[in-house]
């Protein structure tokens, strides 16, 4: 392995430097039907689950096959992808928000081939490289964070627990049987990068147990008064301790019962970790969504307070959230969403059909939004 | 394989597409190194991640350290550095920084883009990717520090490319695919998203915020790329006209010939449809209603909920007088819990060159550099200082449409300037007329 320069000379890093130039335009990535027909798309229809036609004004069609992905993906993967958009779609593809693949031809006499072609594809260990779905009233693909493979302060895995949740919610990424979409996501804790707390099912990751304080070399490693000013609740205070061989350090002191376990002194102080094999887990959250059709925006709500990580396949989380599913398949009406259903049967009717607990974990204590959401009337189901 | 992961071997089978598979494919590629690959960074780099990763699960911990300072000259963004803790047994990891690709806008790809992306990568890093980050880029997942400058080099030399943002900047545009496959598109997306990615360069590439600073640019009101939940500044498509009828193939839906929703729900046996209790019923607004065979729509009280569109698309279509509104303050819940975007500018034009856009954008950029706190974002600061101040700072004149319902106490911090007379007066003058 001999380094290999591309040209970047470290004595003079400004020379012949080009900065600022931005993503290339999406003008270049079109698709030839996309690009002559942007902005004059008549309507869309789904022909089966994964597979969409969108229909311009000037008669030309656009059919696309989604495919499900990983978004943990190898250059390996990527280039078959790019196999593939070479074969069937003149070079052409796009990816979704939501880490689906999506191929894209202009004649219906191109959408068999590039269907079977996509489901004939398997990786070594038997699962599918592109599972044709995603559309219409089913579950599509999970957004999710990073968890294990890459983060500092996960208090569970992504990519393994997505996979687990989406083995189980296989057949309704393949169907369209649902009262309307419903939207996983997941995200390794509660900073939540995947913006997962207005999904229908969030599944977050949560610590549950205060920082533990590397004494001896928390001055060394960090700025205290940043890790002081990073608590939300105020639970963090400079003090001096005494270390055993009698030597006296600036350290910090965490009042354990203030702390709600968000890990923002670790993000700002490495000597401050949290990550513990019991105290870390899953917190399920259910009937949020983003879009504005029918009722306003919704955050999810939290259902469940807390469930150990069980890798590698997470069964109890898995099997909560598909008890959930089929409730809610079963109860609902069309067109309508999980926090929908859930707020038109009330909330305890909901613990009730999901055969949930109700503890008090699930009661908001934190600030002043919480008493928003206790009942003031007395109107409640028995 | 170089480590046992029997843990991970378990995430191999199953339908749904596994990393685990993928992940060691590419190890077994690099192994292998059938195109002579002068790899940059350790040739295991794929075996010590699946096998730093299975240590992660037998532990339920994750066993990767924090940042620290690495990035390119001159950017303060767009580089995350990463650590494993365990660098003796899984020494191809012992240094593995994320680099943050900015997308293309809608994420269209030429394969023959992606496929230059992908060879830059084998060679220079791990092989590994996200496509995409939860905030839009492609994201590159493990390097070394010396390669950070070299492939930042290869990307605005030979591909044309540029890093995307972390840390206290703006960070990476996202946009939905808007007019360029969807018909509900208010406006184009993926055009406003580009340029204000690259007016907004300087903002995205050197942290001068508080915090992180994120645009969402969502055509129409489904929000299909979540603006609304989660961008300090949303865009949602909206139009101010009337919803376009065709009174025909209304009648098709009603008939049974179209199938409802764009056949969304195929996979049940719903029934025959029923304009009344699919569509007339469930607006929110019950501005419609069916005169004869002909649908009639009360324009003037229709909120743009999408609902009837997104059931009949073949007979609604949204209106032509069409822009965007813009909702700010949205964010997830570190540090005072999750917030929505507040709608702030109800109906703006949303058109090249985009100057009243970027009016609103900048105003809100000037106040919250002066008054945001570190790590404060916008919706945090609004919060702490009222909607009010956000007002006064942008002059944008107040709106019911900006507010849910008006104010449940009557705590008006009342101005000077606005009571008349001013607050200065004379006790002696008040004495004559009131004994102490």
């Amino acid at each position: 392995m001999a380094f290999i320069s591309s040209g970047y000379n470290p004595d003079k890093p400004m020379e012949d430097r080009i900065t600022d130039i931005g993503p290339r335009n999406y003008e270049e990535f079109y698709p030839p039907v996309v690009k002559a027909n942007k902005g004059k798309w008549l309507y869309h229809e789904i022909l089966e689950p994964g597979v969409l036609v969108h229909v311009a004004e000037s008669g030309d069609e656009c059919y696309t096959v989604r495919a499900g992905g990983a978004r943990l993906m190898s250059v390996t993967h990527i280039r078959e992808i790019c196999e593939i958009a070479d074969k069937h779609c003149g070079g052409y593809l796009r990816f979704t928000t939501r880490n689906n693949i999506e191929f894209m031809v202009d004649d219906k006499s191109k959408l068999e081939p590039l269907k079977k072609d996509l489901e004939s594809r398997k990786f070594d260990g038997g699962s599918l490289k592109f599972p044709v779905g995603g559309t219409g009233a089913g579950v599509t693909n999970i957004v999710h964070t990073q968890g294990w493979i890459h983060c500092h302060t996960p208090a569970t895995d992504a990519s393994g627990p997505v996979k687990a949740t989406m083995d189980v919610l296989f057949d309704d990424f393949q169907n369209m049987r649902l009262p309307a979409h419903l939207r996983v996501s997941l995200a390794c804790c509660l900073n939540m990068c995947g913006a997962v707390h207005c999904s229908d099912i969030a599944i977050l990751g949560y610590h549950r147990k205060p920082p533990m304080l590397d004494h001896e070399y928390l001055d060394k490693m960090c700025e205290i008064p940043l890790a002081v000013a990073a608590c939300p609740t105020a639970a963090i205070r400079p003090t001096k301790v005494e270390l055993p061989d009698g030597k006296k350090v600036n350290s910090v002191a965490v009042k354990n019962e203030r702390c709600m376990f968000c890990g923002n002194c670790y993000t700002m102080c490495p000597a401050m970790p949290l990550a513990d094999k019991e105290g870390d887990g899953i917190v399920l959250m259910v009937g949020g969504k983003v879009s504005n059709r029918i009722s306003a925006p919704k955050f999810s709500k939290v259902v469940v307070a807390f469930i150990p990580n069980e890798p590698p396949r997470w069964p109890t989380t898995t099997d909560t959230i598909q008890k959930i599913v089929e409730a809610y398949s079963k109860g609902a009406n069309k067109y309508e969403r999980l926090g929908e259903w859930a707020e038109r049967i009330s909330w305890e009717r909901f613990f009730e059909v999901c055969d949930l607990e109700f503890t008090h974990h699930l009661i908001d204590d934190f600030r002043d939004p919480a008493y928003y959401t206790w009942r003031q009337t007395s109107q409640f189901k028995f | 394989m170089k480590h046992e992961t029997p843990m991970l071997d378990q995430l191999e089978t199953g339908p749904w597409p596994s990393f685990v598979s993928d992940i060691k494919q590419e190890a077994a590629n690099r192994a292998k190194n059938e195109k002579n690959v002068d790899y940059q960074i350790p040739v295991d780099v794929c075996d010590d991640l699946l096998g730093v990763l299975e240590l992660s699960f037998k532990h339920g911990r994750t066993h990767w350290k924090h940042g620290g300072i690495v990035g390119v000259f001159g950017y303060g963004g767009g580089v995350i550095g990463r650590y494993c803790d365990q660098p003796e047994e899984f020494s191809g990891v012992a240094h593995f920084h994320t680099m943050r690709v900015a997308q293309p806008a809608g994420k269209f790809y030429s394969t023959d883009y992606l496929k230059k992306i992908c060879d830059l990568w084998d060679f220079r890093g791990s092989g590994i990717t996200n496509m995409h980050g939860s905030t839009g880029d492609i994201i590159f997942l493990g390097t070394t520090t010396k390669q950070l400058e070299e492939i930042f080099y290869e990307l605005t030399h030979n591909l044309n490319q540029d890093l995307g943002g972390s840390g206290s900047n703006l960070r990476t545009p996202a946009d939905c695919i808007g007019k360029a496959r969807c018909e509900y598109a208010c406006f184009d997306t993926q055009h406003m998203c580009h340029t204000l990615t690259h007016e907004y360069q300087d903002e995205l590439h050197r942290p001068a915020f508080p915090y992180k600073f994120k645009f969402k640019f969502d055509g129409c009101p489904n929000c299909c790329v979540a603006s609304i939940a989660r961008a300090d500044m949303s865009f949602i498509g909206t139009w101010k006209d009337d919803i376009r009828i065709d009174q025909e193939a209304v009648q098709a839906y009603v008939g049974g010939e179209l199938k409802p929703n764009g056949n969304a729900h195929a996979g049940r046996d719903w029934g025959a449809f029923d304009i009344n209790k699919e569509v007339i019923d469930l607006c929110p607004t019950k501005c419609m209603w069916m005169d004869g065979k002909e649908l009639k729509i009360d324009n003037k009280e229709c909120t743009r909920c999408m609902h009837c569109i997104n059931v009949m698309p073949r007979a609604l279509r949204i209106g032509k007088e069409t822009g965007c509104s813009i909702l700010v303050g949205a964010k997830a819940p570190i540090l005072d819990g999750a917030q929505m975007g507040t709608m702030l500018v109800p109906f703006i034009k949303a058109e090249e060159p985009y100057d009243e856009i970027k009016e609103v954008i900048e105003s809100i950029w000037d106040y919250w550099m002066e008054e945001g706190k570190n790590r404060e974002r916008l919706g945090e600061l609004m919060k702490r200082q009222g909607f009010q101040k956000l007002l006064e700072m942008t002059g944008l004149k107040p709106d019911p449409r900006m507010v849910q319902e008006p104010r449940h106490n009557p705590y008006i911090f009342w101005k000077e300037e606005e009571v008349e007379g001013g607050f200065e007066r004379d006790i002696n003058e008040f004495r004559k007329y009131h004994q102490r």
